[in-house]
């Protein structure tokens, strides 16, 4: 089991490098940063400042100042704000993921009992009407089911409001729609999960015992049922914040979605660098963890 | 059971009986009203995309103050000339859309080939050879799957500069690895079977052995895939240009009407509500034959 754990450690100090190495090149890719941040000067100032700034020097050396910078939480200043980057990025942190948490909260709670109900009562109505909300749930684009939220709930009926992320009330309609986005796919995963555990030997065993049907959902199948949910529900987190992207624009919702929306507008690298970092390192953290208690729930991969 | 001999015995060649096979799930697939509801919803985008000239009423760019904010035909205002109302200066939403299908299908259907080229191409690699080329592969997948691939298109496109190339080659790069654990996990399984060995035995070089023997076997699941790809890119694509990075101003694409719309969805509901129904049906139509797809093409049904 320890072995198991250093190689996964390992494996994670490799694709942080790797992150790094992608986040890095962001900037590298973009053409001349110089140029972005002084458009107007002449080249013999641009010269200046790109030996003073060190992207004169050869690729790897930067790399590894890049790193080495990124460490210290020095992203390089923003090229519009004029402040440094990588706070920039942190303050507005907290609001994408409680979005994001909120978010995947309301898809799990509707997922697991649908999900659940569907594979128990296969073909029923409830299960025939689930299938048909998935496909419809995984064909509708993020931000037009944000818009049509909208257009029904603030613009016609005047319930909530249009956008923001003041009170409760504007927190409904982005939770909904990024909850939506993705709700489909945690749906399938619960049933088809479900599905595949309920006829199991030992379920039959439980369920010839004489317990109550309940029972056996809850304490035998679900149990079990609940592994590939685990691994999806990580790696929906990286999905999830893609679609945070989407809806924090749509809403007008003050995270780091708008940050590097705009920032991207702005031709504003550094932010989008620092951004993508910060993002793709919780990310990277959330898999391990989520990988962890894999292993932690799912004694069988241990021996292996 | 009756006793069937596997597809891959040794006496059989690389490709045994497939027309059968195919017209089998051809039946399989027209069976099911979804599905045809699907196909013929497909049939008519593509229709529209490659006929847009000639499909859509007017022209996607003429503009007509006068006729600005004018509403779908079924609503008070609404006239027969503009079916599904004008924008806000004055462009048919119905020709909008019938020309942006052409972007749309276009950069899915680019995106999808890209993706399945480094795909397949890497998973193969990764599956066959196995060891520190696999390690390597996989190594690579993971750091891709830390990004969510929204932003990593985002900032690539943003850097490299808007165009319908970048898009493509973009959307590309971030979605192939899909294509590479698929095609690696079967390669995974069909590296066991007799005729593998067979072949091997035979004296078939490992290229060989990979191009001709092991890939043909793993196309059912690389079409299933590209397909529900395909509806994976045009909705990534319409993300990007409703965020601002599309591929231009040129002509339409339903993301950028979508952005556009929204900032008068007040006053004029329709200008965001229908290119969204195109996106919504176009994929739609796309998982429900992809879905068949996958049941029909499956061997072990």
């Amino acid at each position: 089991m320890t072995a198991l754990v250093v190689r996964r450690l390992l494996r994670l100090v490799v694709v942080c490098v790797g992150v790094s190495l992608v986040a890095f090149s962001i900037l590298q890719v973009s053409g001349d940063p110089v140029s972005l941040m002084l458009p107007e000067a002449p080249d013999s100032d641009r010269d200046v400042l790109r030996q003073a700034m060190g992207f004169n020097d050869p690729v790897v050396v930067q790399f590894v100042r890049f790193v080495g910078n990124a460490f210290r939480g020095d992203f390089g200043k923003s090229f519009f704000h004029r402040t440094p980057a990588l706070p920039l990025v942190l303050e507005r942190m907290p609001t994408t993921l409680t979005l994001t948490v909120l978010a995947m909260a309301l898809a799990l709670a509707v997922a697991l009992p649908v999900g659940i109900y569907s594979a128990v009562r296969r073909d029923s109505v409830v299960d025939h009407a689930a299938t048909a909300v998935v496909f419809l749930g995984q064909s509708m684009p993020v931000f037009w089911t944000g818009i049509m939220l909208i257009l029904l709930f603030a613009v016609q009926w005047r319930l909530l409001p249009v956008s923001g992320w003041n009170d409760w009330s504007s927190l409904v309609l982005p939770t909904i729609t990024l909850g939506t986005f993705s709700a489909p796919l945690l749906l399938r995963i619960v049933r088809s999960s479900m599905l595949e555990v309920i006829n199991l030997d030992y379920v039959r065993t439980a369920r010839a015992k004489g317990l109550s049907e309940w029972f056996v959902i809850c304490r035998h199948a679900l149990v079990n049922a609940a592994l590939p949910l685990v691994t999806v529900t990580g790696l929906q987190f990286g999905l999830l914040l893609g679609g945070a992207v989407i809806t924090e624009t749509v809403f007008a919702v003050p995270g780091v979605g708008r940050l590097i929306v705009n920032a991207i507008r702005q031709l504003d690298f550094p932010v989008v660098q620092a951004a993508v970092f910060v993002l793709a390192m919780i990310i990277v953290l959330v898999n391990f963890a989520v990988d962890m208690l894999y292993v932690y729930l799912n004694p069988q991969i241990r021996v292996r | 059971m009756a006793i069937t001999l596997p597809r891959d015995t040794v006496v059989a060649p690389a490709e045994p009986a497939r027309a059968g096979e195919r017209s089998r799930a051809l039946r399989k697939l027209a069976r099911n009203p979804a599905t045809l509801l699907g196909a013929l919803v497909l049939l008519v985008v593509i229709g529209s995309a490659v006929g847009a000239p000639w499909v859509a009423p007017h022209d996607s760019a003429t503009q007509s103050l006068i006729r600005r904010f004018t509403p779908p035909v079924w609503a008070s205002g609404g006239s027969a000339a503009h079916l599904l109302g004008t924008d806000q200066v004055g462009r048919d939403i119905l020709s909008r859309i019938v020309h942006g299908a052409r972007t749309s299908l276009m950069v899915g259907v680019s995106a999808v080939l890209v993706s399945v080229v480094v795909g397949v191409g890497l998973g193969l690699l990764s599956g066959y050879l196995g060891g520190h080329v696999d390690t390597t592969i996989m190594t690579v997948v993971d750091i891709t799957l830390s990004f969510p691939q929204l932003l990593l298109a985002l900032a690539f496109v943003a850097a490299l500069g808007p165009s319908l190339l970048t898009i493509i080659v973009v959307l590309g790069l971030t979605g192939w690895e899909r294509y590479a654990r698929v095609v690696r996990a079967e390669v995974l399984a069909l590296r066991e079977k007799d005729f593998v060995e067979a072949a091997r035995a035979m004296g078939a070089s490992t290229s060989r052995m990979i191009v001709r023997h092991v890939l043909p076997n793993t196309f059912s699941s690389i079409i299933v895939l590209s397909t529900l790809q395909v509806a994976q890119a045009i909705l990534q694509e319409a993300a990007l240009s409703f965020l601002g990075v599309g591929s231009g101003r040129a002509y339409p694409t339903w993301g950028q009407m979508i952005a556009l719309g929204r900032d008068f969805v007040t006053v004029a509901w329709w200008l965001p509500t229908f290119p969204g129904l195109a996106i919504l049906v176009t994929v739609l139509a796309i998982n429900l034959v992809g879905d068949r797809l996958r049941d029909a093409l499956d061997p072990r049904v």
